[in-house]
């Protein structure tokens, strides 16, 4: 079977469709997400009526958007899974775990299928073991391969291509109805579909017990007219039986004559004949004929989507990259231009001033506004877990609970990208090496199944994710044995944070691992060398058999930042202001010195260690004047250090520039940025320096 | 030397050989008295020299970083790391801007002479010295006019170890935050 008929879709729509080709893998793959999402939150045993619908439109709508666009594949795959959920929602078949199991795989296989099609390269995806899991499944016997028998209540077999055929009378039944009216939305509706036949009322219009009945001329299929009528009304309130006499199916309905005088105070039809006679449908509604012979699946997509388009814009990343390097130089520049006009005469450039003290206020206020244009949840990053989780959990025999925190934490969307990898590799850590096995935590007296909590949250100028878990934690004892056989120092008195960061050293995986990890050959130490490359530091925290907590934070927004700069002899370097508290004058005797080499300063009541700059950097002083006039408190990661400098030369706004794009890391820098006069400055890596001065 | 030193010493010639082959165009500068040539392809542009910003801890050869049109560039001075010449900044300096490995550099030389054409013969395999210039780094020699013009594989030069460019894996893992230097 060709699994691409897109010429044909298009010849048979008049229209090039392959310019809505685009929007049509974009919202699949929103639905195919949605169909994911909604197929791990089922709870087997209790899954709601809503919840079987919802599964169900996705793959209705993947299906008609398919058919209509000639992706016969997707179609075909699409209209199997559409089968199997809707037995599931009528309730014919219970939900079991080998269902979700094999509609989960349905969906890898239809974005695979996409993806090919959308790259227009690589090779047909397989999917008949699918269709033949799916249609067993259906059939209520799993391993059978068997193409699935219909259900009584549907006199065709489902599968049944919607091809013209012979025109057949239906007796159609909607109810019980709590609003008998909703049975004329259905009427109005199957009249907008051209060439669907014809449909009229066989009751006087008026319900009976709640029950609407209609006579129905169709060529369609009984599927097709099913899948027209359960937009309006429930499943179980539409029957589709043939017209007759001595129809015996249903007691308490009256028996009714082959034909009905029609009269024409129904108002249904303006202008349709009261006898059936050739499938031509008059349709009394302005509708735009949709594509034959497809089910109107569209119909229902833009009446849901429209309420969220109008809400969002698809933008291209790229478009929104251009933006802010162009609004990064904008800041330059009106940096460039503030510092030049600071040596000017207010009184006689007072218009000036004032221009550029409002350019300053537009370009701040204008930054602010792009750089949230790349703000994302970190939902976008959980959401993939609990997929991953559960299919590891159930390769390991493990039982795993995955709960998230703070998931309407904003993220830069380049941090976001470059962060899953790392997340993912902690959180296989967890679930693989962390948690123990059902039989070994009741054992311990915990719950049987684990616990893995992602959280995230704003803390300063950083974002913070953790990993938790209850798992058994790191093992102290073994840890060391591993460093030592690596030949890594690692005397019995190092301290429990020290012991846990040997992790991070290269080679140091343990010895079993799953053999499918994380698919990139990563290890701790490249996880760690990831975030670090972001700007960001990851710490461990373990409590033997108790649990496991890895924290890493990252910088909020890497483009642009509120900073200091300081003079150090000629040379200027940069803070972000974020982590500066407060700058003092020095007079010699604040500083006191401790253990005849460290030295301190007490700000307030509290003692801090003074960092010199001069001397960290090692800066050429070519006068002979004795630096360090000017400290300057600053705290990362929960501590304070007062750095000694020459002077406080301004605050801006900088643009924070990548020094390892071209060169390397550099200690205690955690960047670059390009000073009004074109000259690059570093920005210094508080935390580094904070970490430094505990050393 | 030993026998493995020596048989790399063998391979890496060979391989130097067998790159000399083909000939090409190439940008010559001086450095010194010498005259050196690398491929034009890897040459992104030519700049007058400005003063870089120092970074700390670095090699003395490796000046510091300048801004290039908003891309931070890191300069290193070829006089000093190959100490040939005397590194003198004055107004004929010339840094010449290298595309290298998907990376920006740029070299700091004495001036730039010219871009020639070499046909492949013309090119002859270096012998080995025991030099400062590792022959890995030549892949030949030629002679223009008068001029001995030595050949460098400028890639293979500004990416070794010890020009310390690019960022290697780390190594104790009690150095948590730290990479480069030594640390004050």
């Amino acid at each position: 079977m060709a699994d691409l008929n897109t010429d044909a879709a298009s010849q048979a729509a008049g229209i090039d469709l392959s310019q809505f080709f685009q929007i049509f893998f974009e919202e699949a793959g929103e639905n195919l997400a949605r169909l994911e999402q909604l197929l791990l939150q089922i709870d087997i045993a209790a899954a709601s009526d809503d919840e079987l619908n919802a599964i169900f439109r996705c793959a209705h709508s993947v299906k008609g958007g398919a058919a209509t666009f000639g992706f016969a594949d997707v179609a075909e795959l699409t209209h199997e899974m559409e089968t199997l959920l809707d037995k599931l929602r009528r309730h014919e078949l219970a939900p079991d775990t080998a269902m979700v199991d094999v509609l989960l795989q349905a969906g890898d296989a239809l974005r695979a299928q996409l993806a090919r099609h959308q790259q227009a390269e690589g090779d047909p995806v397989d999917t008949t073991g699918l269709l033949v899991a799916i249609r067993a499944l259906v059939a209520g016997t799993p391993g059978a391969a068997n193409h699935a028998a219909p259900a009584p209540a549907i006199p065709l077999p489902a599968a049944q291509p919607a091809e013209p055929s012979v025109a057949r009378l239906l007796d159609l039944r909607v109810g019980p109805l709590a609003d008998p009216a909703d049975a004329d939305n259905l009427v109005d509706l199957f009249n907008e579909i051209v060439d669907l036949g014809t449909i009229e009322p066989i009751d006087g219009g008026t319900p009976i017990d709640g029950m609407r009945r209609f006579k129905v001329l169709t060529t369609s299929t009984d599927s097709d007219l099913l899948d027209l009528f359960t937009f309006h009304v429930s499943r179980e309130q539409v029957q589709l039986l043939p017209f007759g006499p001595g129809y015996g199916f249903h007691t308490g309905n009256p028996g009714v004559p082959p034909t009905l005088p029609v009269d024409s105070g129904y108002g249904f039809f303006d202008n349709a004949p009261g006898a059936p006679t050739a499938a031509v449908a008059a349709p009394t509604a302005d509708a735009t004929p949709i594509a034959t012979p497809p089910p109107p699946t569209a119909r229902a997509l833009p009446k849901a989507a429209a309420a969220i388009e109008s809400a969002t814009l698809r933008v291209s990343v790229e478009k929104v990259d251009q933006l802010i390097n162009m609004v990064g130089e904008l800041v330059i520049t009106q940096a460039m231009l503030a510092q030049h006009s600071q040596g000017l005469d207010p009184a006689l450039y007072q218009q000036l001033a004032g221009g550029l003290a409002e350019l300053n206020r537009n370009t701040r206020d204008l930054q602010e506004s792009v750089m949230s244009i790349r703000m994302m949840p970190m939902s976008l990053v959980f959401n993939r877990f609990p997929r991953m989780l559960r299919d590891l959990a159930a390769k390991l025999g493990k039982q795993v609970n995955f709960v998230t925190v703070g998931d309407a934490t904003e993220l830069d969307k380049g941090l976001v990208e470059k962060i899953t990898d790392p997340l993912t590799h902690l959180v296989r850590n967890s679930c693989d090496h962390g948690i123990e096995l059902p039989a070994e935590r009741v054992a311990k007296g915990k719950p049987e199944a684990g616990t893995i909590t992602l959280s995230a949250s704003h803390q300063g100028g950083s974002i913070v994710i953790e990993v938790r878990d209850d798992g058994k934690g790191l093992s102290r004892d073994r840890l060391l044995r591993k460093a030592r056989e690596l030949g890594l120092p690692a005397p019995d008195s190092m301290p429990d944070a020290d012991v846990w960061a040997l992790i991070f050293a290269p080679g140091f995986s343990t010895a079993t691992e799953v053999t499918d990890v994380s698919g990139r050959g990563v290890g701790m130490d490249v996880v760690k060398r990831n975030i670090t490359a972001l700007g960001g530091s990851v710490e461990i925290d373990s409590a033997e058999s108790c649990g496991l907590r890895v924290s890493v934070r990252l910088p909020l927004t890497l483009a642009i930042m509120d900073a200091m700069s300081v003079g150090v002899a000629d040379e200027v370097y940069i803070l972000p202001l974020s982590s500066v508290v407060e700058s003092l004058q020095v007079h010699a005797d604040l500083i006191k010195t401790l253990g005849g080499s460290g030295r301190v300063v007490e700000v307030r009541d509290e003692f801090m260690p003074v960092v010199d700059l001069e001397q960290v950097f090692r800066v050429p002083r070519r006068t002979a004047l004795a630096g360090g006039a000017i400290m300057v408190v600053v705290e990362a990661e929960g501590g304070r250090i007062a750095l000694l400098v020459d002077e406080l030369i301004g605050q801006q706004q900088v643009v924070v520039k990548n020094l390892e794009a071209n060169y390397r890391r550099v200690s205690d820098v955690s960047g670059a940025t390009i000073l009004g006069d074109g000259r690059v400055a570093l920005i210094l890596d508080v935390a580094s320096l904070v970490r430094r001065s505990r050393h | 030397m030993n026998m493995i030193s020596d048989a790399s010493h063998v391979a890496a010639h060979e391989a130097a050989r067998a790159r000399t082959q083909a000939g090409g165009e190439f940008l010559t500068f001086r450095l010194g008295a010498e005259e050196y040539g690398i491929d034009i392809l890897r040459v992104q542009e030519i700049r007058s020299y400005e003063a870089p910003t120092r970074i700390a801890n670095a090699p003395p050869f490796l000046k510091g970083v300048v801004n290039l049109r908003g891309v931070i560039v890191p300069i290193v001075d070829l006089r000093l790391k190959l100490s040939v010449g005397e590194a003198r900044y004055d107004a004929n300096t010339v840094v010449i801007i290298l595309n290298i490995l998907k990376r920006v550099v740029g070299i700091v030389v004495d001036s730039v002479s010219d871009v020639i054409m070499l046909a492949p013969g013309a090119i002859k395999p270096a012998p080995e010295f025991g030099a400062t210039l590792k022959t890995e780094y030549i892949t030949g020699l030629a002679t223009v006019g008068e001029e001995l013009l030595i050949l460098v594989d400028i890639e293979r030069l500004m990416s070794s170890r010890d020009m310390a460019l690019v960022d290697e894996a780390q190594g104790s893992p009690l150095h948590r935050g730290d990479s480069v230097g030594s640390g004050a």
